[in-house]
């Protein structure tokens, strides 16, 4: 963190609602053919007019509590004029000087001993997306636009922070923690590849002497965390080198360039546009009656930092790990579900974390979709404990649960792999590595330690891992001892 | 007696009645209309051929002695900025040329559902915006009564139509007087409810916080009639009022003995034409014979309702004809540099001077440094007279007022004028910008001219059936004393 830089985030969540903000058209529009999800209503036809969605006001509340946030009780939208092809009314539905919730804010960790730091909320409103532009391209110039109206109407929160944020890795901290949260609340998925969630960042750099801030920059166009912390990296270091250099800072919007990594300027200040906000004449002012706040409010369900600190303190799990596995809501259900049938919650949570999210990630599958379910993993682990397997092998199984989806004990069954704890199964194999390496077991003699893992090594060839390691060892240590009598 | 003559409400008693066919009278009416639209000019398109087959549909209903919809059959002229679905709707505007709406408006709708036959689409000022019809991009409808003079605006052909028999009733709508000024200089019934009693969902958006859909009629009756049609909320529309809709023909029978009548002495100052003045204070005068309270009332602040009026407009105006870009329907200019020269270039062909002087007046009303001064200011003032009226209402329960300071004026008397045509429009939007009803009804003709003057009847928001009732009153009660020399209108 360095105290001269100021970031202030504007963030676009899509709401999870079932219809779009002022029509019936479906939400679902991704993948659609173009202009196949809408209605005279999110065309903007002459003559139609916007109904607002309720569940959408009630997404929006639920986000807004959870940010801590001043709720307005009468809240107004506003029409954003602005000529674009992808805009069909020529203006926005959105929120200006009333929106749905003010003064807010959200407390993070910070990577510096987990400083505790707070990240105020400027204010949160309601508005509709816009369609998108395609550009038609021929030998890499572009020849037409056409346009598809099926994500206008798309019901967006807008969430803005105050400039809280002093470096590109407490941004990443703020907005993971901020996903995790309205995917907990179940209002987004948070998916920012897919543009459900987007992140738009005004940066300055503060004068170290006369800490006056400077001039502002917003950066658009980042789709993933990699992109903005790239952005905002690139955005700080090219403003300081301005300012190194004596340069003037010119406020304006920037777009990032992922393929070249860079910020390139798309509008100064002086070509701003000027929005005429006004009170949209077609819908009355919204009020938020205060029990419906309390009703939402009741039905909040568990944030991911309560979450957190229910594992820490029921399951004795590490901050860290607690961490790791509250920030995906799927993830922390898959462990809550796993623990109804297994008690070794640190052993579970290794499990978790290193094999089952190793696979997971390389495959790039959610775990809400694992091939692996909660209840057979655990199955899995209590075979270790039950030393019918040894925790290698282990692993060697759920590679195979992870493929084929069959329980764990019929691998083991099928592949002869439960572990040998039989005593005189083993002597017999200690009789036979003692005789073929003798050598050792006069090393191990003389004061070699190492010469008796080797030993052990053998055994577990000999028996294709499946002997107990533990009695291996005891074993061992006796019959080498004895002979040294 | 041609059919095209009937009231919409003996209409419907001879339809129910099985007294007439359907068919008949709609080939009456488009004989009628054969033979004078081409000097009235109602008319920017008709849908004869569809509107004879509905007739023919409604009349074998009648003869299988299935039940019939209220409407059964009743021809409707409809105001172009309506829209119909599947028949072009554009505002007398060329930007909208060729847009046909893929849905019907709720008005449309509903009345359909009750049976009504749709007759076409009347002219218009251009999007609703003018006092006289003559900011049509395609036509200039003239007044039946002296073909020299002006229909009144924006809706123009709705009350031509009714007028000259073209149709029996006819929509308009109403953001500053549109359906009572034209009402006025044409001798029809011309009623705007309250805001939010009728639907706005598919009426194509001049000013949203003012605009109302409004009849046209030739008596009071007809008028309740189609109130208790096309009003009452609506899903597709927010601003629409759950309020209950009563039987406005019903409410008509009732006296008027129990009701306490306003006349505000603002609307009698200066620039009130002595004819006007002369006639409506004689049917004020007839009021009380009938055994209403008549008193004097003030609405101060009036003065200041037509600056407020018509920033308020044109502002929601230049937000809600920006959608008119190009890009998805009516015209495009396709000779472009840019997409903003695709911009310029269309709307700069497709809107005609008014609708770009009140786009132009409105953007600047929103600009940013100049909100407060203009757009909040005229917010303020309108509170103000929605104040003035509320104080009023206490005391009485309908205003009593000329609908137009003067009578219809000649063709091109005012259209280089703006300010002197703004001011036609004195008397109608206070009533719009306060969300309140209103109606036109004729009371007299001028002595020379012959031409009809009208009495405006305003009630509290939502007692629309006290108007119709005052209306229906006076019209059966009065009206008859008055001396209508119609003139035949000439055939070219």
């Amino acid at each position: 963190m360095q105290d001269d830089i100021v970031i202030g985030l504007e963030i676009h969540v899509q709401l999870l609602t079932q219809t779009k903000l002022f029509c019936h058209c479906s939400t679902d529009y991704i993948d659609r053919e173009p202009n196949t999800n809408t209605c005279p209503v999110c065309l903007g036809l002459p003559g139609c007019l916007p109904v607002l969605n309720k569940k959408a006001v009630e997404l929006a509340v639920r986000t807004a509590i959870a940010l801590n946030c001043h709720i307005n009780t009468t809240n107004i939208f506003h029409r954003k004029n602005y000529f674009y092809p992808d805009l069909p009314k020529a203006y926005q539905i959105s929120q200006y000087d009333l929106p749905l919730a003010g003064e807010g804010y959200l407390e993070i960790l910070t990577g510096n001993q987990n400083e505790k730091v707070r990240i105020r909320i400027n204010r949160a409103h309601m508005e509709e997306d816009a369609g998108k532009l395609v550009h038609i391209e021929e030998n890499g110039r572009i020849t037409g636009s056409l346009v598809d109206y099926n994500r206008s109407c798309i019901p967006l929160l807008e969430i803005v922070t105050e400039p809280d944020i002093h470096s590109s890795d407490e941004a990443i901290i703020f907005l993971q923690n901020l996903r995790s949260i309205v995917q907990y609340l179940g209002v987004c998925d948070g998916n920012l590849e897919r543009g459900s969630m987007r992140c738009d960042a005004n940066i300055s750099i503060r004068d170290s002497k006369t800490h006056q801030l400077g001039t502002k920059t917003e950066v658009k166009n980042m789709n993933s965390f990699r992109a903005i912390k790239k952005a905002l990296d690139y955005e700080i270091i090219r403003q300081r080198k301005m300012i190194e250099d004596g340069e003037k800072i010119l406020q304006e919007t920037r777009r990032w360039d992922e393929a070249n990594n860079k910020t390139i300027s798309m509008r100064t200040k002086e070509e701003a546009h000027d929005y005429r906000y006004f009170p949209e004449p077609d819908l009355l002012p919204l009020t938020i009656e205060s029990s419906w706040i309390k009703e939402i409010e009741d039905n909040l369900p568990e944030l991911p930092a309560d979450r957190k600190k229910r594992f820490v303190k029921d399951f004795g799990l590490s901050e860290y790990n607690a961490d790791r596995l509250v920030e995906v809501k799927s993830l922390g259900d898959y462990f809550e579900e796993a623990v109804g049938h297994y008690k070794n919650y640190e052993k579970l949570t290794n499990w978790i974390l290193s094999e089952l999210l190793g696979y997971l990630s390389e495959d790039s599958i959610d775990i809400s979709s694992s091939p692996v379910s909660a209840e057979r993993l655990t199955e899995l682990l209590v075979l270790i404990d039950r030393n019918i397997i040894s925790g290698k092998i282990a692993k060697t199984i759920f590679e195979k649960m992870y493929k084929t989806g069959q329980r764990a004990e019929e691998l083991v069954q099928e592949s002869g792999l439960t572990q040998i704890s039989d005593k005189s199964e083993i002597d017999t194999v200690i009789e036979k590595v003692i005789s073929q390496n003798y050598q050792s077991v006069q090393d191990y003699h003389s004061g070699k330690e190492k010469a008796l893992n080797y030993l052990v090594g053998q055994v577990m060839r000999y028996t294709k891992g499946r002997a107990q390691p533990d009695l291996v060892l005891d074993l061992l240590k006796e019959k080498v001892n004895k002979l040294s009598n | 007696m041609q059919l095209n003559e009937l009231k919409g409400i003996d209409y419907i008693r001879m339809v129910h009645e099985k007294e007439l066919s359907v068919e008949q009278v709609i080939l009456d009416i488009f004989s009628q209309i054969d033979k004078t639209d081409k000097i009235f000019k109602a008319y920017l398109r008709t849908n004869r051929d569809e509107a004879l087959q509905e007739a023919r549909v409604i009349d074998r209903k009648i003869s299988n002695g299935e039940k019939i919809p209220p409407l059964a059959g009743l021809p409707v002229a409809v105001k172009d900025i309506i829209c119909t679905e599947g028949i072009e709707t554009n505002c007398a505007s060329r930007i909208l040329q060729g847009f046909i709406p893929p849905f019907n408006a709720t008005v449309i709708r509903k009345i359909k559902d009750a049976g009504a036959i749709i007759l076409g689409k009347t002219n218009m000022d251009e999007f609703g915006m003018g006092s006289s019809n003559e900011n049509s991009a395609y036509q200039v409808t003239t007044n039946p009564w002296d073909i020299t003079r002006v229909p009144g605006g924006s809706s123009g052909g709705s009350a031509v139509a009714v007028a000259a028999d073209e149709a029996l009733v006819a929509l308009g709508t109403d953001t500053g007087g549109s359906v009572r000024l034209p009402a006025s200089f044409c001798g029809v019934v011309g009623l705007k409810p309250t805001y939010g009693r009728v639907s706005r969902y598919g009426v194509i958006a001049y000013a949203s916080s003012l605009d109302q859909v409004g009849v046209l009629t030739k008596s009071v009756q007809d008028a309740a009639l189609m109130m208790n049609i096309i009003c009452g909320y609506d899903e597709m529309d927010s601003t629409s009022a759950k309020v209950p809709v009563p039987d406005f023909l019903s409410a008509c029978r009732d006296d008027i003995s129990d009701l306490r009548f306003g006349v505000p002495g603002e609307y009698f100052k200066e620039g009130l034409n002595p004819e006007v003045k002369d006639a409506v204070l004689k049917a004020i005068d007839h009021i009380s014979k009938l055994g209403g309270k008549v008193e004097e009332i003030s609405l101060p602040s009036i003065e200041y309702a037509l600056p407020a009026y018509y920033l308020i407009g044109m502002a929601e105006a230049s937000s809600n004809l920006a959608k008119f870009d190009g890009v998805q329907y009516g015209l495009r200019i396709d000779d472009n540099d840019d997409l903003e020269d695709m911009y310029r270039k269309t709307r700069s062909s497709g809107f005609g001077p008014e609708v770009i002087r009140r786009i132009m007046l409105g953007t600047y009303a929103l600009s940013s440094g100049y909100y407060d001064a203009y757009y909040l200011k005229a917010q303020k003032v309108r509170t103000v007279i929605k104040e003035d009226f509320d104080k009023v209402f206490k005391n009485i329960d309908i205003i009593l007022c000329p609908a137009s300071p003067v009578p219809a004026f000649k063709i091109g008397e005012k259209i280089d004028d703006p300010l002197t045509m703004y001011l036609t429009d004195t008397y109608t939007m206070p009533v719009n910008l306060a969300g309140l009803p209103g109606m036109s009804l004729n009371c007299g003709f001028t002595n020379e001219d012959n031409l009809p003057i009208g009495l405006q009847i305003i009630s509290r928001a939502f007692e629309e059936e006290n108007i119709l009732r005052v209306g229906y009153n006076l019209e059966r009660h009065y009206n008859h004393t008055l001396k209508i020399k119609r003139p035949k209108p000439p055939v070219g």
